[in-house]
């Protein structure tokens, strides 16, 4: 057995909103999956499997949704796999398309992730579906107080990434919260929700969907744009609590970044990778992910946001389409990270494009930080 | 599709209970454990897992993240998990096996209907625009099927009842079976309508279970297992989702998954469909071609046991232990999901 090299060749997403009660859960998806086909400039019929991910079903009330929604994906007479890994579940959904392909199962994969929230109660589902959960923020402060006591950060790191991601968002047309002239103030004095999570260091509730068109070597050759090419891949789940756990480091996402590193030829990744898509849907899961993936070493994650290097012009920009923290709609976050990772080394970000990308880390993360789904882009095929 | 030398080298299930006292993780650890050891592995030997299930069944959005537990996530591992029956995880994972740099795969699938009524449960996956408010639920919908069946001239009621009094019949060598036992066509027959044409024993009975499934490669598998059950062939298939659209008295995407899953109408000394309802063992007898002699669901089928989110991969183990224990050499396996058939996968299994 061979494996195929595989590219993504085709991105497409909704414009995310607070509520998009102009579409359909058909009409939303199919907004992201056009849009990724015009890409790649291939029609649906083109493709030869679909892979479809989001989070919890109860978001939106429909039992597996996907089997509905098969007509609308182009996927009958297809074959439709259903994906859900928590949060990480939109990067799960990209490796398990690309896994189609690299195995030569499949030439043209569909991989297509999304969640329209405002169908439902969100912070209802997060808390598994208990009435008075204490929702995500409550239960990851925590541990992000932990990193703050740990790491001895001043308090101001979380709401220069709050700046940075919400000013990096006015400049990604698909981005949902937008705010150019917010202010290190403005965060500082926006309300606290969870002691340290101000208001603006949160992400926001976001209808939306995201697609990518996966393909093998031939494919990538044939397309129309420059494609982006998949250097390394990798999964990580871990429990979410026992005894002796570090649920602020935890190895599942220590593992999952070695992994990928490994597979990419990456030594010494904060020098060989140009830029990265993290999930980061609290403002301070910035420096936790820096340092969780040993990007920075420990205590050293805060001072690469301190020192401007995570802005859009630094040395390692860290989600310049404004991220999660922008942007939420919770199953399609972790497919937006590679879509975005995909745009950048294909030099297609348009306004929020960081100069001379060719290497790209894409990362999502989920449950109580517990799932990992990582994957290294590249503008030139592996060697 | 390329030939693939992945096989099935250990299984374990739960039997099938209409109301069990256990958790799905509860179900699930020993019978993961039990599969590990079937296989003669240890458990860090596992080079990816891959689970399915499903939350609304268990009650509560993220219900799947507890099962993580029989996995033994501890250290890390790498893990993805099915929204769907874990035949579908046994997909990703024969898929997972494929790139070559690992071994031996697990998938498991689990799920209990007894804290629920599956009724309720289904009809919200139906299309929630244009099918859902119309309050059809997924029985009623099974009644229209069977009419259309009988308008078809392709079957009787007596028909049905065949297929309920063999499986119940067959189920009894099986020691996970739910319902089984002898019935008399006749007596079945002078039963009320439930949900017409369809009498109550037409539906399958509501069921909990877990059941977990051991996958390696190549040489690994000869190594341990002294007559794997090798996946011949393996794809799904799903057709549109509104009845109205389809001809629902045949299965075109059953006939369409067994075609590029490479069956190609060959004898096969064993069957086991994922038939809920009666009439579908007909549905899907016409859509795969088989004959009247062939040996369909030994095991009594999903009408001696119905562990949604299980069951699809509990067919798939019925006809691997047949061939693992050399009394088949060729058999088929079949899971579904969705209203009425809608989505279809066939796993080809076959001994050395």
């Amino acid at each position: 057995m061979t494996n195929e090299r595989s590219a993504i060749i085709g991105v497409g997403q909704t414009n995310f909103k607070k509520r998009r009660d102009d579409v359909s859960i058909p009409g939303l998806l199919r907004e992201a999956v056009d849009r990724a086909l015009e890409d790649a400039e291939l029609s649906i019929k083109d493709i030869d499997a679909v892979v479809i991910g989001k989070a919890p079903d109860a978001f939106e009330g429909v039992v597996m949704p996907e089997i509905f929604l098969a007509d609308a994906l182009g996927a009958t007479n297809k074959p439709l796999l259903r994906v859900h890994t928590a949060g990480s579940v939109g990067g799960s959904t990209v490796i398990v398309g690309a896994h189609h392909v690299i195995t030569g199962v499949h030439e043209r994969v569909l991989a297509v992730a999304w969640e329209k929230q405002s169908e439902g109660n969100a912070q209802w589902g997060l808390a598994g579906g208990r009435s008075g959960g204490i929702g995500a923020g409550g239960a990851f402060a925590p541990w992000i107080r932990s990193y703050i006591q740990e790491s001895k950060a001043p308090d101001y790191i979380g709401w220069m990434v709050a700046v940075k991601d919400r000013r990096n968002a006015a400049k990604n047309p698909y981005a949902h919260l937008k705010m150019p002239d917010i202010t290190l103030e403005m965060v500082q004095e926006s309300p606290m929700l969870w002691d340290p999570l101000r208001l603006h260091e949160s992400c926001p509730s976001s209808d939306g969907a995201c697609a990518v068109i996966i393909t093998n070597e031939a494919g990538a050759k044939r397309a129309p744009r420059p494609p982006a090419w998949i250097h390394g891949l990798s999964i990580r789940s871990e429990l979410g609590q026992f005894p002796g756990r570090n649920p602020v480091r935890p190895q599942a996402g220590v593992e999952c970044a070695h992994d990928v590193y490994r597979q990419a030829g990456i030594t010494d990744p904060r020098r060989e990778i140009d830029m990265a898509e993290l999930y980061v849907p609290f403002s301070w899961y910035e420096p936790m992910w820096l340092e969780g993936h040993d990007i920075a070493g420990p205590g050293e994650g805060w001072k690469m946001v301190d020192s401007g290097e995570t802005d859009l012009d630094g040395a390692f920009p860290v989600n310049p389409s404004g991220g999660v923290l922008s942007t939420n709609a919770i199953g399609a976050s972790g497919a937006v990270r590679f879509a975005e990772a995909a745009l950048q080394v294909r030099g297609l970000a348009g306004e929020h494009q960081v100069e001379g990308v060719r290497t790209a880390l894409a990362q999502a993360y989920g449950g109580a930080a517990q799932y990992f789904a990582m994957g290294v882009l590249r503008s030139e095929p592996p060697s | 599709m390329p030939a693939t030398d992945i096989a099935i080298v250990g299984f374990a299930q739960t039997p099938s209970r209409r109301e069990c006292n256990q958790s799905e993780v509860q179900l699930l650890v020993p019978t993961v454990t039990e599969a590990i050891a079937s296989a003669g592995i240890e458990r860090r030997e596992i080079g990816f897992t891959c689970a399915g299930s499903c939350d609304y069944l268990t009650g509560g959005p993220f219900a799947f993240v507890s099962n993580l537990e029989a996995a033994g996530a501890w250290p890390p591992i790498s893990e993805s998990h099915v929204e769907a029956d874990g035949a579908w995880a046994l997909y990703e994972a024969w898929l997972r096996l494929q790139e070559g740099d690992i071994d031996i795969a697990l998938a498991f699938g689990s799920g209990k209907s007894s804290p629920s009524d599956p009724g309720e449960v289904w009809a919200q996956q139906l299309d929630p625009y244009y099918l859902a408010p119309l309050g059809v639920d997924p029985v009623s919908l099974a009644g229209i099927q069977a009419r259309a069946l009988l308008d078809s001239g392709k079957a009787t009621e007596r028909d049905f009842a065949a297929v309920v009094a063999r499986s119940r019949g067959q189920a009894k060598t099986n020691p996970n079976a739910q319902q089984a036992g002898d019935v008399d066509v006749d007596t079945l027959l002078a039963e009320p309508y439930y949900r017409a044409p369809l009498r109550k024993h037409d539906l399958p009975p509501i069921s909990d279970a877990a059941v977990a499934v051991i996958l390696a490669r190549g040489d690994k598998a000869r190594q341990l297992c002294s007559r794997p059950a090798w996946i011949r062939g393996f794809d799904h298939r799903v057709e549109a989702h509104q009845p109205g659209v389809r001809d629902i008295t045949t299965s075109s995407s059953t006939t369409l998954a067994a075609r590029k899953a490479g069956y190609d109408g060959g004898p096969l000394d064993v069957v086991e469909l994922s038939s809920t309802f009666s009439p579908q063992e007909i549905v899907l007898r016409e859509s795969l071609g088989l004959g009247v002699d062939t040996n369909i669901n030994p095991s009594g089928g999903p009408l001696a046991g119905n562990p949604i989110m299980a069951v699809g991969l509990v067919r798939i183990v019925e006809v691997a232990s047949r061939i693992v224990d050399g009394s088949a050499n060729r058999g088929l396996a079949h899971a579904t999901s969705g209203p009425l058939l809608q989505q279809n996968l066939i796993c080809l299994l076959e001994g050395e």
